[in-house]
């Protein structure tokens, strides 16, 4: 056994060493960029979809165009990826993102999945000053971490943004008297469903709805009869569930079951994965979630067809679309300005203007402002986005049609 | 002192001092390798502290842990350092007195899953109190604390450990246990207060791994029920002190080095086929290992005194 | 309201004990601690979406396929892994921490082998996803259907296990490995029944939990801890034991959901478990054994 472990760490020193060899300017032969996921734990069904596939899609496009222009070697360098699994775990991926900067001497990284995640890897990031580009974390704290973490970009937003939009769409409703001023929650007991419970909570009391049910549930939960049941009785019109994709589907499910067919339907994440209008079909019709598409959005539609050319399935429509613009965003900055700068990157990103498949893109206070959805629908098989108001905000479809 | 004895000593507190500097040395990767090396260096070795000697396996290490962590995430801004990881050490402490109580009267398998569901629900139970009390779910913790500050401490904790064996061993209450591990019954029988024994070791051993809970958590920023009280710890604490083998204080590290080192150049060559590796390499360790690490170096000195892997005295 | 809590309840209760009894066969007779138990449950549960998905098989069809295969591949797994651990081990004690350790390493592989060919996705697809109207409350009938496969296997497993020659070798086994060979039963070959028959089980509950439960392939360890929860809460062994210890489970957690908040779900059923060892060290119907 000793030598076995004498043998690993000569591997682990070799491995740095070469490495190290590869740092020189000017024989630049790739731009190495690091990431860790999670491949596996509870976290996958996740990172699998929203940010793994767009890493793939984005790395192969630049290399097939020859790699990232440099201006200062007048060439194009190819990209070359050095990947690991963090297994759901904060701690291996401290542990792998600090082995990426200081054995794999990666020239930039991709950010991990989850708000957990991202918060957990923030400090290695800070520390050796690469820019983190966020796309699957909602974070309350965004305003603040973006101050704390200059190199750091939230780019999913608030629960604040999400919830504000969503009241909007249902102040509205009921002004129109399309709905009762009931409403009922249901929300996963972790930190993605609780800070957007909570801000919802506040939200809605204080445009005046009363929430007929509200509880938690937790992570795990297989069976959801009770929690439709109750909201079927609370004698609300609205049904919101902050939920994960099991969950999501769970929900549907049952709720299909029960004929439980409330007039806003509302569900988390997963209403956006291709999974979702694969299982339901046709009964997805009026189901709202976070996210959105735009249906006349050239670029976005392009972007999907290439996503689906690729991996054999269409992106998810909340993250997916962020994710991509970011990855354009640090090619974007990248070749402004023209090397491996990363204290230039990091300031073009927060100043530059750039043009991604959500449009033009400017970053105010490290966050992604405007220009994307924050509630969408399923309207005719399309997930379109209908709030914030903006061009190609489709109407909300309410009520519900029954289940099929 | 047996002039053994003394060269053990001395090499003790040279190697002791040599780990000391590793901060001093390696930063970044290098560093964050050696406090994983060290955390779960203290957990196995505190962990088989207890399910040594008594043959009790058990899966609340994460109970333990997580109770340590959500400590710092909880007073962490509110109180100095020290205090934080006294508060820390007195809850994990008044809890293992608790469960150690009240499980004497399981054994075997049954004390097993017990302490599972113990962790699981410690971690429902927080879930639900943050979920429906505080209102929010995730902290933030911002400690200025270095990295090289949480290696220091985890040293510390890795020479208390094993302070403490040593001292376990020597004492009436190390007897005491060995006994137990052979028989209870007749432990019973001879006049030993099992009762006593065995809940002194497990609140020593629940002790050193809530500390070292608190230790880690401002690795992390942001602590979560599923992050602090990830079930994957107590298998992996559990792995690693069997495969070392339980049964020697010097055990575990020798399972945790190898399989830590393992998994580090897995997970980095092998990215997408790690789970598929770590398990075919574990089974072949059982295979091939079967008395542990530990069990491996007796039987090279010849001795082939003491019984076979892991929970044996 | 009570009628709805009770029947959901007992559908989850049914749905725990079918994943359950698997395992109280492996454990409680073969005496294996198979910690890889969830990744075969999960395994059956990817073959019944492939075979549905890709070649249009229905899941019901697809057990005459999957449970075969899983009794055969279990059968191997014991003759191949199994044997020489059991061989090698001097008593109970010895032979429970070789196998949580042989199959700890086993999860990782089915696991790792499910993540290559399916990724870590979510998967999901829908059969039998309809309302069946029953007096006073409304169920999907894909999860009646797990329940009455819990109490039908359940049922004629205890038949199978008191009335014929085989089962009462089981049986035999189960209690006494050493006497049992005195009496000229073959302790390996029905050790290995037990444990394949326990894999054809596990691999049956897996393709009915894929008709309603959306899986991925990190999901194994969740249902092998439930599994494990059941049968230590049932007795090691008892098959009436796993199956009652499922549906009160089962029942705790929809009456918690319903009347106290559904966040203390698993908090109460964890609760329930715990309070029974305490009360009950050899859980339900189990024999005290030392």
């Amino acid at each position: 056994m000793a030598s076995i472990t004498r043998r690993m760490a000569v591997a682990l020193l070799g491995g740095g060493l070469v490495a190290a060899g590869s740092a020189a300017a000017q024989d630049m032969k790739s731009v190495k960029i690091g990431y860790a996921i999670s491949k596996t734990g509870p976290n996958a069904g996740g990172a699998n979809v929203t940010q793994i596939p767009n890493y793939q899609l984005w790395v192969k496009e630049v290399n097939d165009k020859g790699g990232l222009m440099l201006s200062s070697l007048k060439r194009r360098v190819p990209i070359e990826i050095v990947e690991y699994d963090d297994r759901s775990n904060s701690e291996e991926a401290v542990r792998a993102f600090e082995r990426l900067v200081t054995q794999d001497k990666v020239d930039l990284l991709f950010p991990p999945w989850g708000t957990g995640l991202n918060l957990a890897v923030g400090p290695v990031f800070n520390k050796y000053g690469y820019p983190q580009l966020a796309f699957t974390a909602v974070t309350d704290r965004a305003p603040d971490l973006g101050k704390r973490w200059p190199n750091s970009f939230w780019l999913l937003g608030t629960s604040a943004q999400y919830v504000d939009a969503l009241v909007g769409l249902l102040t509205k409703m009921r002004a129109d008297g399309k709905i009762n001023d009931k409403i009922a929650m249901v929300s996963i007991a972790d930190g993605f469903g609780i800070d957007l419970s909570k801000a919802a909570r506040e939200g809605f009391t204080k445009a005046g709805f009363k929430l007929a049910y509200d509880k938690s549930y937790p992570i795990g939960t297989q069976d959801m009869s009770p929690l439709i049941g109750e909201a079927a009785r609370s004698g609300a019109d609205s049904f919101v569930a902050f939920s994960y994709p099991p969950d999501t589907i769970a929900l549907t499910d049952q709720a299909k079951i029960a004929s439980f067919a409330p007039k806003v339907m509302f569900l988390g994440v997963g209403v956006g994965f291709p999974l979702y209008p694969g299982r339901f079909g046709a009964n997805t019709e009026g189901i709202m979630s976070l996210g959105g598409w735009s249906r006349d959005n050239k670029a976005t539609a392009e972007y999907r067809e290439k996503h689906k050319a690729m991996h054999k399935r269409d992106p998810d429509y909340w993250g997916s679309q962020v994710g991509y613009s970011s990855l354009q965003m640090l090619e974007q900055a990248i070749e402004r300005v023209g090397k491996i700068d990363r204290p230039a990157i990091i300031k073009e990103l927060q100043t530059g203007t750039f043009d991604t498949v959500l449009g033009k893109i400017k970053l105010r206070d490290n966050m992604l402002q405007e220009g994307y959805w924050l509630i969408g629908q399923w309207q005719d098989g399309f997930y379109t986005g209908v709030a914030p108001a903006r061009p190609g905000a489709a109407p909300v479809i309410v009520p519900k049609p029954a289940w099929k | 002192m047996t002039p053994r004895r003394l060269i053990v000593s001395a090499a003790a507190v040279v190697a002791v001092g040599l780990l000391a500097c590793v901060p001093l040395v390696f930063g970044g990767y290098g560093l964050s390798l050696a406090i994983n090396l060290m955390s779960y260096t203290v957990l196995a070795t505190a962990w088989a502290l207890f399910s040594g000697p008594t043959r009790y396996v058990s899966l609340a290490t994460v109970a333990f842990f997580g109770i340590g962590a959500y400590t710092v995430a909880v007073f962490g801004e509110v109180f100095a350092w020290p205090v934080v990881l006294v508060i820390a050490l007195a809850i994990g402490v008044v809890l293992a007195l608790i469960v150690g109580l009240s499980t004497l009267r399981l054994s075997g398998v049954y004390f097993v899953i017990f302490t599972f569901g113990l962790a699981e629900l410690v971690r429902q139970l927080v879930t639900w109190y943050e979920v429906n009390v505080t209102r929010t779910l995730g902290r933030y913790v911002f400690i200025d604390v270095t990295t090289a500050q949480i290696y220091w401490q985890l040293l510390a904790l890795a020479v208390l450990v094993f302070i403490a064996g040593i001292l376990i061993r020597r004492s009436r209450l190390g007897l005491a246990l060995r006994v137990i591990g052979d028989d209870e019954t007749v432990a019973r029988h001879v006049g030993i207060d099992t009762t006593r024994a065995k809940v002194t070791l497990f609140a020593l051993s629940a002790a050193f791994i809530t500390v070292t809970g608190a230790v880690m958590a401002p690795r992390w920023t942001y602590i979560d029920p599923a992050i602090a009280f990830n079930a994957t710890v107590s298998f992996q604490v559990l792995i690693m002190a069997l495969l070392g083998g339980a049964h020697r204080l010097y055990g575990p590290v020798l399972g945790v080095v190898p399989l830590a080192l393992l998994f580090e150049v897995l997970t980095a060559n092998f990215p997408n086929h790690f789970s598929i590796l770590v398990g075919a390499a574990f089974m072949l360790v059982v295979y091939a290992v079967p008395r542990g690490v530990a069990g491996l170096i007796e039987e090279g000195r010849g001795s082939l005194r003491g019984p076979r892997r892991g929970l044996s005295t | 309201m009570l009628t709805d809590a009770l029947i959901a309840g007992l559908t989850l209760g049914g749905m725990y004990a079918l994943l359950a009894m698997g395992l109280t066969l492996q454990y409680g007779v073969a005496r294996i601690m198979n910690l890889s138990y969830g990744e075969l449950l999960v395994s059956g549960a990817f073959a019944a979406h492939w075979l549905f998905t890709v070649a249009g098989i229905a899941p019901l069809a697809a057990l005459l396929l999957v449970v075969p295969a899983a009794f055969a591949l279990s059968w191997l797994i014991y003759r191949v892994l199994l044997t020489p651990l059991v061989r090698r081990a001097p008593n109970r004690e010895a032979l429970e921490v070789d196998t949580i350790l042989a199959t700890f390493g086993l999860l990782f592989v089915v696991q790792g082998v499910l993540l290559v060919m399916f990724g870590g996705a979510y998967y999901s697809y829908s059969f039998f996803a309809v309302p069946v109207h029953l007096p006073g409350a409304t169920v999907a009938a894909n999860r009646l259907l797990a329940l009455g496969f819990a109490v039908v296997v359940g049922a004629l497993l205890y038949l199978g296990l008191t009335r014929t020659r085989l089962g009462t070798a089981i049986r035999a086994v189960a209690v006494d490995p050493v006497a049992a060979q005195l009496v000229a039963i073959d302790v390996r070959v029905a050790a290995a029944f037990a444990f394949a028959l326990g894999g054809g089980l596990v691999a049956c509950g897996g393709v009915l939990v894929s008709m309603f439960l959306t899986f991925n392939a990190n999901l194994g360890v969740v249902f092998t801890m439930k599994a494990l929860i059941v049968v230590i809460m049932g007795g090691v062994g008892n098959l009436l034991g796993a199956l009652i210890a499922g549906l009160i489970l089962g029942l705790t957690e929809t009456f918690v959901a319903t009347w106290i908040d559904p966040g203390l779900t698993l908090a109460a059923t964890y609760a329930i478990f715990l309070v029974t060892l305490l009360v009950r060290p050899q859980g339900l119907f189990g024999i005290g054994r030392r």
